[in-house]
């Protein structure tokens, strides 16, 4: 199986093909429906981020608490489509990856292509696998978003899928 | 007249929720060990399925949650009208349960004002449904309800001359509406009848049942097989990869309904089927 090294970069973008399933390591950030939500309304402020999308990687997750002596607890994706309304916003702000679960509306697919990204769909329900796999968490921004609020992770060998890739192809369209 | 104190059933709860979380029931994950045998050698699907199996293993190793989202808690109760409770209000008993277990194994708190989005930072309250049934006895059902699936759920009033194609068609369109959404193979809780209220409770409490049960009547189980296999024929698969397994199980409850309507009440239910029981 490809292992991928996060941040990814644009020449190893252009080299997934949608339905390749990979392990990602390295560092991503947490995101899901209220912190994108306020992170769009920083940008509508014109207010500075307290973290860089430049080549960045999203987990729409949310995870569990930690248990005693783990950096993070149950943390699998939650449905991407949720996010479809930010999405492309960020993207063309300099997100290239993203990892969730589901189906992406078309103005997300278009941004896929038009910005060199990358859309990982993570195995839906793998909790435990997935938590288990973080080796650092860092509270980034936003706590009292409780399991919402934005994560620094680093993680080792997350398994997904290439769902949706920079040249257009698409897993879930057949 | 039987005495149960609203501790032993505050107890009880707080055990349900625990083991309800830790992991799907064991009809469930044979399901999936079947569906992974089903689906293409070194497919997509068969990759999904491969990593929730090993992902059930390693929430029983690590005692993890087996999915984050821990749900909502619903909670289905059967109270015999011998039994007299004596301490707390019945919700309070159950509310304390839910706030203990969330916050003593860690799960997550995820019930929030549908409005303002605050969380109330103890997944409480739970959603509570009782029966008064015959006895002296409480029989206990636990649910933790992600929504990733609860939010692809259907209701729909269909007409009386709409019949049982009309069912059929209802199950089946709302697994082909949710796509890759609920984390495919789903389990589809039907309720058939009733009123519009009780449908979409009869749709639920078909979710406590074993996945391989079909309904008693012989025709509400033509209903369960007839849907399953329409629903497979679907072929979005696992995860929405494409594939042979879209669903795990059809279940249906049906309950008299009024001669002018034919509610049919589809709740989705993702591939990891949480349910724990206990009897006080």
């Amino acid at each position: 199986m490809k292992k991928l090294t996060l941040p990814l970069t644009d020449e190893v973008i252009k080299t997934l093909h949608a339905g390749e399933n990979v392990l990602l390591s390295g560092e991503l950030l947490t995101g899901r429906d209220c912190a994108h939500k306020r992170i769009c309304e920083m940008l509508d402020r014109g207010e500075e981020l307290p973290f860089s999308l430049a080549g960045a990687t999203i987990y729409y997750a949310g995870p569990c608490p930690a248990l005693e002596g783990k950096a993070c607890g149950s943390c699998g994706p939650t449905t991407s489509a949720r996010m479809d309304a930010y999405a492309p916003r960020l993207l063309d702000l300099g997100l290239r990856g993203m990892i969730g679960k589901g189906e992406r509306s078309d103005a997300v697919c278009e941004a896929i292509v038009r910005d060199g990204a990358v859309y990982f769909a993570a195995i839906g329900g793998a909790g435990a696998l997935y938590g288990n796999a973080v080796q650092k968490s860092e509270l980034v921004a936003f706590p009292d978003l409780l399991s919402e609020a934005v994560y620094r992770f680093t993680v080792k060998d997350f398994p997904c899928t290439v769902a949706i890739d920079c040249h257009g192809g698409n897993i879930y369209k057949r | 007249m039987r005495t149960i104190h609203s501790d032993e059933i505050e107890n009880a709860v707080y055990a349900l929720a625990k083991e309800a979380c830790l992991g799907m029931i064991p009809s469930c994950e044979s399901a999936l060990r079947t569906a992974a045998e089903r689906e293409a050698a070194g497919s997509a699907a068969q990759f999904a399925l491969e990593t929730l199996l090993e992902n059930a293993q390693t929430a029983r190793t690590e005692q993890m949650p087996v999915c984050q989202d821990t749900g909502y808690a619903v909670v289905l109760a059967e109270i015999g009208q011998d039994v007299h409770i004596e301490g707390a209000p019945l919700a309070d008993a159950v509310n304390g349960g839910v706030r203990r277990a969330y916050e003593d194994f860690r799960f997550r708190k995820s019930v929030c004002d549908p409005l303002t989005r605050v969380n109330t930072t103890d997944n409480t309250p739970a959603a509570l449904h009782t029966e008064i049934v015959a006895g002296e006895k409480v029989r206990l059902a636990f649910l933790p309800k992600g929504f990733g699936s609860e939010n692809m759920s259907r209701l729909y009033m269909l007409t009386p001359s709409q019949g049982v194609q009309g069912v059929i068609d209802s199950i089946v369109e709302t697994v082909r509406l949710a796509g890759s959404r609920p984390c495919p193979p789903v389990v589809c809780g039907v309720g058939i009848g009733g009123t519009f209220d009780t449908c979409a409770y009869l749709a639920k409490k078909a979710l406590t049942r074993e996945l391989g049960t079909h309904n008693p009547r012989a025709d509400v189980a033509a209903i369960e097989r007839e849907a399953l296999a329409k629903i497979n024929a679907l072929g979005i698969g696992p995860q929405g990869f494409g594939g042979k397994v879209t669903a795990l199980g059809v279940l249906c409850e049906v309950a008299p309904t009024h001669i002018a309507g034919l509610p049919v009440a589809v709740n989705i239910q993702c591939h990891c089927m949480r349910c724990a029981r206990y009897e006080l």
